[in-house]
């Protein structure tokens, strides 16, 4: 008998194993950060984009509106083709769009937005993307909605018509 | 006197060495235990991608700030998550991680230990 039951145990065991490797094999192995929504706004200090005053994040978001703080660069390609959007969202007067300038050069920096417009209310000039890892950004274009210092949405990537029309519902 | 000033001024300029080569110390233990996002499968030491450049520049000032090796990983942990770390912690999602080598090893041991006997 127990003869008998140790092939039966044996192969068992070597099935699991396969089935749980093979549904190994399916997933991928990028790993993406958990998007987490409804968090406090870190708190950070930052360098402002035109005098390069050192600013606290409380005095960004000090009021009762809503901001979308946009992490950008100007040689980010995603960002050329969302900053249209950035434009027509900063005509809301419910929303202030604030901007984290990351890992650029301030001519490059100033030349985008000649070109394409500023849409941002302040710009933090995160030169070394420190900045933007506070905000537990890891490329960009990455946004985040906030209402009273509370992070209410998050969107990794560009913006879309489709994204930019779910903010608007919400901040109506 | 004189040598006695020299002395001090030597064994000032070394102590502070001492404190930048800990530092240093603490900096590569740190960012080889953190995993760079954006080249998966290498640790931000080891890479030189910009993110990873950017936590190297994270992890020095926070040392510099007095923060201790693990408020510098809650830190990151807080913003990226367990993954962020190799080393992980022992937690409700972790534990099987942990506890099996140790299952393996002691049900291994038992039965070495049972037939080396019966052996006997």
């Amino acid at each position: 008998m127990k003869n008998k039951l140790l092939p039966i145990f044996i192969t068992s065991i070597f099935i699991i194993v396969f089935i749980f490797f093979y549904r190994g094999l399916q997933n991928t192995n990028i790993y993406i950060p958990e998007i987490k929504i409804n968090n406090k706004i870190p708190s950070f200090k930052g360098n402002l984009f035109d005098s390069n005053e050192v600013t606290n994040s409380s005095n960004l978001f000090n009021t009762d509106k809503f901001y979308l703080l946009n992490i950008w660069s100007s040689w980010c390609v995603p960002c050329r083709k969302e900053h249209v959007l950035l434009m027509n969202l900063r005509k809301n007067k419910k929303l202030e769009v604030i901007g984290i300038n990351y890992k650029d050069t301030k001519i490059n920096a100033e030349n985008f937005l000649a070109e394409l417009g500023n849409p941002y209310k302040k710009i933090i000039f995160d030169k070394e993307g420190i900045n933007a890892i506070e905000w537990g950004a890891y490329g960009v274009p990455e946004s985040f909605l906030i209402k009273d210092g509370i992070i209410i949405k998050r969107y990794i990537g560009p913006l879309n018509k489709k994204l930019t029309k779910e903010i608007k519902s919400i901040i109506k | 006197m004189k040598t006695l000033k020299l002395f001090f001024i030597i064994y000032f300029i070394f102590s502070f060495n001492h404190l930048k080569a800990s530092n240093d110390n603490m900096k590569s233990k740190i960012t080889k235990n953190l995993r760079c996002l954006v080249c998966q499968g290498q640790s931000v030491y080891d890479s030189d991608s910009e993110f990873a450049i950017s936590m190297k520049v994270l992890v020095d000032k926070k040392l510099e700030e007095g923060f201790s090796e693990i408020q510098i990983y809650d830190f990151f942990k807080e913003r990226y998550g367990e993954w962020i770390l190799y080393d992980p912690e022992l937690n409700k999602n972790t534990y099987i991680l942990w506890i099996l080598p140790m299952l393996i090893f002691l049900i291994g041991g038992a039965i070495i230990f049972k037939n080396f006997n019966f052996k006997k």
